[in-house]
């Protein structure tokens, strides 16, 4: 049952061929049997699981069954869940039970999804590696030896070791790109503002934005049919009609054009990663679409921009995390500097304090201009590049990273290196644009991503791009050798 | 050497939405610690701000009355610090681009001169919590039913050169907003709060000395008696061979002092930055005529019109217009009797005297607008004299209901039948022989006063009912006659 894309199980529970406990079961089985080897969740839900598990099999014997009734899936730890620890795998929220749904956890619910546990994730989503959360490195289920990327981690690995069917997760500046590439998955980042982020616990709230991940374009498309929606509660949520992503995965790709940024294949790819990206677009040259070369001539400013504009959001989204009303408090404090000081000293990681000191330096006086308002022109700048590239083109293709995983330590010393990973990422975030990931090939038993960009609310278009790649190729299908 | 004072003014405001300014718990005043603070107000991980529509229709409408541009885009910043009763860390407030850009409004001062001040801008923002530092064994407790009640930040020009001015200025835009109905104005609950900024210099300097801002004043009293009181004490600091420090002041009504917060010597870095969770407002013009519209006529307005359509002196249509409430229930009596003048007087002098003096308000008053109509009308209609008619005033604030009623109960219908007068007359007549002796030998010229003690006699007789111009026609016949 483990190795079913989340489709497969879909029509296996309508057509009884199991149900949704004993669905729910073997994959809490699964994870209670192999999660010690890869970390990838930091709070199980079974006893929810299993609740939920059979409400669903009398909704499906009722003939009442929503979308996702039954499939089990798991959720990033970044995104509130009533009753549940939400820990940001931060010390600082521990022990924090939210008191409250996340929006997209709703309309999971109200699909029937059933919910296995919360995934671990870099320490408030900050990392590239998962090397920061508090409750300690997840593992690439393809080399135990190697980091599964981050942010979302744990919702990666979870997938890939098939612990779970698919997983939600959160894409900053790559966070659900990069693992999905690294862990050999399909990752969706929509466009800001497709899905909600109430509930979310912000990281750079202008950056932010919820995305899945599975072993399948069309197992993504069923799952961000659920995920998005319009929420009033979330003002940066756009009012677009929603529509049915499955609906356009088969439509062929003949006259399709694909730009192909210079900026992307410049110094630092891996060579073997070049040549396996070269190779898919020959994939989509047979498929009927049309190769342009394309330049996005601000690329090289991308990391600089995000690395100050992500911090700045973050430094004051952070501020409530103050010992006061919830989450972390230090013992005994003495006054109300003291309070902050140790409770904040004592719960937040040292990349998530790097972050603030950042972020707190480039709003402050005399230098606002010169970082914050410097990375806004820049911001503007990277889009307007998008926004003329697709003037000429449908969508566009590179690289998802620069290398498959590395090893765990690998980049511990300098978090400039650890930053780059994330070059080809970045820019869509800045951007506002969705961004997918689909595996393409392997370097030393390691996957490699091959990302493509859409237009503003093309997520239907990606999807089919990469479903019609997919049908193609057989990438998606090969699994981490252990987990059979 | 002679010395001005140079005063601005910051006043908050708290708009009377129902509900929060990001969120939808209720505003209420007065509930239970925390049990108006829902998630959001709370700072809960994940949570994300709303703006409520009401407040932004509150500030347009305030950006109206005050002759102000509108801010068509406005933009919410975050204003970075911790305090625990601000649960994010930060406040989201608005900085480079407010809701209300720059005005002017016209304030009269007692000598009859009417004075223009500039407003440079209001913003919208919210309100933080409450510390309370009592009852918790030596910790400080945090109420956070205030934190995100909407505030409109009312920041004038340094326009003001006394106190007087200063009052007048707050007292103005108390007119307003209580007009407007977006505040209740309240200053002692907190719903109108002022700091004033003060400095002094040399009269005919150009440039402006350095001020200090005194903090949370909230009284009109306190806010003249504070500035009064803060520019004595930087005159004198610089006439000792001092010089003023800018920093922030608290008033001490009890010492009759300001002194300095000495909470922070280092200048605040509040890293403001535009807000991500809020979108840039954009307002049309049809949005803001649509509201323009809808303004109630407000006080300088009132105030004219009272003087054209009521024929009220200037002075008497200013007092009766400064608040909405007595305008209004000034009207209503004006309308109920048809009598504008003698309305005015009963609300000015009679009313005043007893609100005053009962220590309530028109709206709890036992008199209400249509009742102090029928009392006029009963003056107008001879029913009663003016004189009689303060006794069923009196009655009526104890509650005993309309003027015919108290009238009638306490059988005080002025006296008009004539032949009843001419009795009276007769007897009194009758039983002072000397008096009428007297007068018959006076001349024309000390008569009329002579007459005073006739007509004394028979009101006293007639218990101050008869009809004062019948008794002084039937005296007059009559004692020509004898």
């Amino acid at each position: 049952m483990h190795s079913k894309t989340i489709a497969q199980l879909i029509s296996g529970l309508r057509n009884k061929e199991f149900s949704s406990v004993e669905l729910t079961q073997h994959f809490l089985d699964r994870i209670a049997a192999h999660d010690d080897r890869y970390n990838s969740f930091i709070t199980l839900t079974g006893d929810i699981a299993l609740t939920q598990a059979q409400v669903a099999d009398q909704r499906l014997a009722a003939g009442d069954a929503p979308a996702l009734c039954g499939v089990p899936i798991a959720h990033k730890d970044i995104f509130c869940t009533k009753g549940v620890r939400t820990s940001c795998a931060s010390k600082m929220l521990d022990n924090f039970i939210a008191p409250y749904d996340a929006t997209i956890v709703e309309n999971y619910q109200q699909a029937g999804a059933v919910m296995l546990g919360k995934t671990n994730m870099d320490e408030f989503a900050m990392g590239s590696s998962n090397e920061t959360s508090y409750y300690g490195p997840v593992k690439n289920p393809w080399n135990t030896n190697c980091v599964p990327g981050g942010s979302s981690g744990g919702s990666a690995a979870a997938v890939a070791a098939l612990l779970a069917p698919g997983a939600t997760a959160s894409d900053t500046g790559g966070s659900i790109r990069q693992p999905a590439a690294l862990c050999g998955l399909t990752g969706i980042k929509p466009t800001y503002g497709r899905v909600s982020r109430y509930g979310m616990i912000a990281f750079a709230s202008s950056l932010d934005q919820a995305g899945v991940l599975t072993r399948s374009a069309e197992d993504a498309a069923i799952m961000l049919n659920t995920m998005a929606s319009f929420d009033a509660k979330d003002s940066t949520c756009v009012d677009q009609p929603l529509e049915d992503y499955t609906q356009g995965l088969a439509a062929s790709l003949n006259g399709l054009t694909i730009g192909i940024p210079d900026e992307y294949f410049g110094e630092g790819l891996n060579p073997k990663t070049a040549e396996a990206v070269q190779a898919a677009i020959k994939t989509y040259q047979s498929l009927g679409a049309t190769i342009k070369p394309i330049s996005l001539p601000h690329t090289h400013l991308a990391v600089p921009a995000y690395y100050v504009i992500a911090p700045a959001e973050c430094s004051a989204n952070l501020s409530r995390f103050d010992g006061v009303r919830y989450g972390h408090r230090c013992e005994d404090p003495k006054d109300l500097a003291d309070l902050y000081k140790r409770s904040r000293g004592e719960g937040f990681g040292n990349e998530v304090k790097r972050r603030i000191l950042v972020g707190a330096y480039a709003l402050s006086a005399g230098y606002y201009d010169a970082y914050y308002n410097k990375a806004q022109q820049v911001r503007r700048l990277i889009k307007q590049d998008f926004v003329e590239a697709f003037a000429d083109v449908d969508v566009i293709l590179g690289p998802t990273a620069p290398n498959p995983a590395f090893e765990f330590g690998a980049k511990g010393g300098d978090p400039v290196a650890m930053y780059l990973e994330d070059i080809y990422t970045i820019a869509t975030n800045l951007a506002g644009l969705p961004g997918l990931s689909i595996p393409c090939g392997l370097i030393d038993g390691k996957p490699i991503g091959l990302q493509l960009i859409g237009n503003y609310f093309a997520e239907g278009k990606l999807l089919n791009v990469a479903h019609q790649f997919q049908q193609a190729t057989d990438f998606h299908q090969q699994t981490a050798p252990a987990t059979a | 050497m002679e010395w001005e004072t140079v005063i601005g003014l910051e006043i908050h405001v708290q708009l009377s939405t129902q509900s929060k300014i990001f969120s939808g718990a209720s505003t209420a005043f007065g509930a239970a610690p925390n049990s108006q603070a829902c998630a959001v107000d709370l700072a809960m991980p994940g949570t994300l701000p709303v703006a409520n529509e009401q407040a932004f229709k509150f500030a347009v409408m305030f950006g109206l009355a005050m002759n102000a541009d509108i801010g068509k885009r406005s933009v919410f910043e975050r204003k970075n610090y911790f305090y625990p009763d601000l649960p994010k860390g930060y406040q989201t407030t608005q900085l480079e681009e407010p809701i209300v850009g720059p005005g002017v409004i016209e304030v009269e001062l007692a000598s009859g001169e009417t004075k223009s001040i500039r407003l440079h801008h209001a913003h919208l923002e919210e309100d933080a919590g409450k510390s309370l530092h009592e009852d918790y064994h030596g910790m400080s407790g945090i109420d956070l039913n205030r934190a995100g009640t909407p505030l409109i930040e009312i920041v004038s020009e340094p326009d003001m050169r006394t106190a007087e001015e200063a009052v007048a200025y707050l007292k103005k835009i108390h007119s307003i907003i209580t007009y407007l109905g977006i505040s209740d104005g309240d200053m002692s609950q907190g719903s109108m709060r002022c700091d004033a900024n003060v400095s002094v210099r040399l009269k005919g300097e150009e440039k402006l000395g350095t001020r200090c801002e005194i903090k949370n004043i909230n009284s009109f009293k306190f806010v003249e008696k504070a500035i009064n009181i803060e520019a004595a004490r930087q005159i004198d600091l610089i006439e000792d061979g001092g010089s003023v420090v800018q920093e922030t002041r608290l008033f001490d009504v009890d010492k009759s002092e300001t002194r300095s917060m000495r909470s922070k010597e280092v200048a605040n870095d509040y890293r403001y930055f535009p807000c991500p969770d809020l979108l840039p407002v954009i307002l049309d013009d049809d949005y803001i005529e649509t509201i323009r519209n809808t303004l109630p006529e407000l006080p300088d307005a009132k105030r004219d019109r009272f003087v054209s359509e009521h024929g009220l002196s200037k002075y008497d249509a200013a007092v009766l217009t400064t608040d909405r409430p007595t305008a209004d229930f000034f009207e209503a009596v004006a309308k109920g009797s048809g009598e504008a003048k003698l309305a005015a007087n009963w609300v000015m002098v009679d009313l005043a005297a007893y609100l005053n003096k009962s220590e309530t308000t028109l709206a709890t008053c036992p008199v209400n607008a249509e009742q102090l109509a029928g009392l006029i009308s009963r003056i107008k209609d001879g029913t009663i004299s003016g004189k009689i008619a303060k006794q069923v005033f009196e009655a009526m604030t104890n509650g005993e209901g309309d003027a015919d009623t108290i009238i009638d109960k306490h059988g005080l219908k002025q006296v008009s039948d004539t032949g009843a007068i001419e009795k009276m007359v007769d007897e009194v007549i009758a039983n002072n022989p000397a008096q009428v002796n007297n007068y018959k030998n006076a001349d024309d010229k000390k008569r009329p006063k002579m007459l005073g003690f006739f007509v004394g006699q028979i009101m006293k007789a007639s218990k101050g009912q008869a009809n004062p111009q019948a008794v002084n026609e039937i005296l007059l016949k009559k004692l020509g006659e004898q």
